[in-house]
């Protein structure tokens, strides 16, 4: 695991741990209540008002502060299930074979076309009050399917392997195969697969609450821009309404995108032996021959 | 010879399916590649048996048979004069405990993300229960001193990828060990190592027989090995074991035409030195094993091909001590003059 760090993976993986930070403490630090009303209206940003203010009066920067903790706890509670079901699903898939295999992925390819984001608009209007688990319960439950085809491809090749044959053949037993011999080798796939669905899940919540389907009144970035849309803030010129929820999304899916190719890069295990301490650098044709004059008699 | 029987194979026989495509669904019989077919042999403690033959001849199956990793088509697997199938759980591992593997691969048979402590580790613990502490590390620095791996804590703590292949070959050896083995199924051995370090595994391997009274199983396609290392010597062509006895014997006389075309085949600097003109040619290759030719199966090939070989599948017919093959120029009772191997002698 050593030296899988790289630019892009420590830029990205500070970018998460400040919004990981503002989830946890943003609540206290926020300096007002982000709901209450005052009679600063639609002010520019300002010593008072970092991020300016609504047409309610509402502070935009606690809102973004308090927002943030919704958005990450919907995407790595998400992305959390998915991964977890993604394994189970293909690992067992792909090592078992079969009619197993056939079933599981039947079932797979079904979750695979079930339109994401439908399901979660019906599932959220029938609870009124969905609060931020079962909306990270619903997007995991449709965002699972890609991860297990992927892992089920990689295992069918890895179960073939002379090592697990080995093992078996040392007298392991069938699950010590799958989680000790066949597991190790896709933590980098299952580490990616599991970014890909925090993304897919942080984008779906924010979307939820952008077209109001979520409960409006648990803060998050996309709840932001909804009150902005439904208040014409584009039209009345308050660009410090939307701008700062905006770059905060863009920024989170920036970061998990650059930890995504840092795994990438990881996975590939040529760009893992270069990255290894000492830097020794294969040259093509390396390989000296013996070149006789006039050729072998 | 030496030794009692530990594990023997009566009449295997494996057949793999294979999968029909479109209008074969529905007017075909299942097929099947007839990977391995009626092979029996017995391995003695203390006794290597080699198995050669060229790729596709169907020993690697053999190997992996008797390691039951695969099922059985037909025929018996007697270890210790007890006929023994098993699938999973405790009876494969009672097995298992017996009977041991070595892969070809070094580069492949140990797992990249494990070191070698969790390889020799777990042999230890899956036959042995649940060693710990000292005892386990003394365990685990006997088993790597048995291999010449020394010292031990050298090479402990290591992954397979910061050894060579063979240091691999060796850590894969002594990881079989570990079970305490009376049989080791040696699957190509040294084929995927150095020319130079080749001597010194089947040196180990022989060293091992020797002071563990070890039943060795030795498949190669280098004959030449089988002579040096093997007590006793098998040829496999097609899936069938078509000639063996004691190594010396079928590699200086050998009986059947393929083994004298086999043997041919390895270049021989003396050979070369007396203008010989070596007749060596089998047109032809292998056949294929999901139709094979009905009577014996080298027959489209083999320079002395009679009628009968191409309809009647030849037994083995005994030629003296231990040594047999299965061709039909050695049926005493079709032939009057008894054609024996001076008068076959390729190209001479």
């Amino acid at each position: 695991m050593k030296s899988a760090l790289n630019g892009k993976t420590i830029a990205g993986l500070s970018i998460m741990g400040f919004f990981v930070l503002i989830a946890i403490i943003g609540s206290w630090i926020a300096p007002y209540d982000p709901s209450a009303m005052s009679s600063d209206i639609m002010t520019p940003p300002s010593g008072a008002h970092w991020f300016g203010t609504t047409q309610t009066g509402q502070d935009i920067f606690s809102q973004v502060l308090v927002g943030a903790r919704g958005v990450l706890v919907v995407g790595l509670v998400a992305g959390a299930i998915a991964t977890v079901l993604s394994v189970l699903i293909g690992v067992t898939a792909g090592f078992l074979g079969g009619v197993a295999d056939e079933f599981l992925s039947a079932l797979s390819n079904i979750f695979l076309v079930v339109p994401a984001l439908p399901l979660i608009i019906i599932v959220t209007s029938f609870l009124p009050d969905a609060g931020d688990f079962l909306i990270a319960f619903v997007i995991s439950a449709t965002g699972w399917a890609w991860g297990a085809r992927i892992l089920r491809a990689q295992t069918l090749s890895l179960r073939q392997r002379d090592y697990v044959e080995a093992a078996r053949a040392t007298g392991e037993r069938t699950w010590r195969l799958i989680v000790f011999e066949v597991l190790p080798n896709l933590t980098a796939i299952i580490a990616s697969s599991f970014v890909g669905t925090v993304i897919f899940a942080v984008l779906s919540v924010i979307t939820l609450s952008f077209i109001g389907v979520a409960s409006v009144s648990n803060w998050n970035w996309g709840t932001i821009l909804f009150w902005a849309q439904n208040a014409q803030a584009l039209a009345q010129g308050a660009w410090w309404w939307f701008i700062p929820a905006g770059l905060c999304i863009a920024l989170l899916g920036t970061a998990l995108a650059l930890i995504n190719f840092g795994i990438d890069e990881y996975v590939n295990p040529r760009l893992r032996t270069s990255a290894g301490g000492s830097k020794v650098k294969m040259r093509v044709g390396f390989t000296p021959v013996l070149r006789q004059e006039g050729g072998r008699s | 010879m030496t030794g009692e029987v530990v594990l023997a194979a009566r009449g295997v026989t494996k057949h793999f399916p294979v999968a029909r495509k479109g209008r074969q669904v529905l007017t075909r019989q299942p097929r099947a590649v007839h990977a391995v077919d009626d092979v029996s042999f017995d391995l003695r403690r203390g006794h290597v048996t080699a198995l050669v033959g060229e790729s596709g001849s169907g020993k690697s199956t053999v190997a992996r048979l008797l390691a039951q990793l695969y099922p059985l088509t037909s025929g018996d697997i007697v270890l210790n004069d007890v006929p023994t199938k098993v699938k999973r759980g405790k009876s494969f591992r009672a097995y298992c405990k017996q009977v041991q593997m070595i892969f070809q691969d070094p580069f492949a048979s140990l797992n990249p993300v494990h070191t070698i402590r969790y390889h020799l580790t777990r042999a230890l613990r899956v036959h042995h229960g649940r060693v710990k502490g000292e005892e386990l590390e003394k365990g685990l620095a006997s088993l790597l001193e048995r291999v010449n791996l020394t010292p031990p804590e050298r090479f402990l703590d290591k992954y397979p990828h910061e050894l060579s292949g063979g240091q691999r070959q060796r850590v894969a050896i002594a990881r079989a060990l570990g079970a305490d083995p009376t049989v080791l199924l040696a699957d190509e051995p040294v084929s995927m190592l150095d020319v130079s370090i080749r001597l010194g595994v089947l040196n180990l391997l022989r060293d091992l027989k020797e002071r563990l009274h070890l039943a060795i199983l030795y498949i190669t396609h280098d004959i030449a090995s089988a002579r040096y290392f093997a007590d006793t010597t098998m040829v496999m062509y097609a899936g069938q074991v078509i000639e063996g006895g004691d190594s010396e014997t079928v590699t200086q006389e050998p009986a059947h035409p393929y083994t004298q075309l086999l043997i041919r085949s390895a270049p021989d600097p003396e050979r070369a030195h007396n203008g010989v003109p070596t007749v060596t040619t089998a047109p032809g290759e292998p056949p294929s094993l999901i139709s094979p030719p009905p009577g014996c199966r080298f027959a489209p090939r083999c320079p002395y091909a009679a009628e009968k070989c191409r309809t009647a599948t030849p037994p083995r017919f005994d030629l003296g001590e231990s040594h047999y093959a299965a061709c039909w120029l050695y049926d005493s009772k079709t032939t009057d003059e008894h054609p024996r191997r001076d008068t076959v002698e390729v190209g001479a």
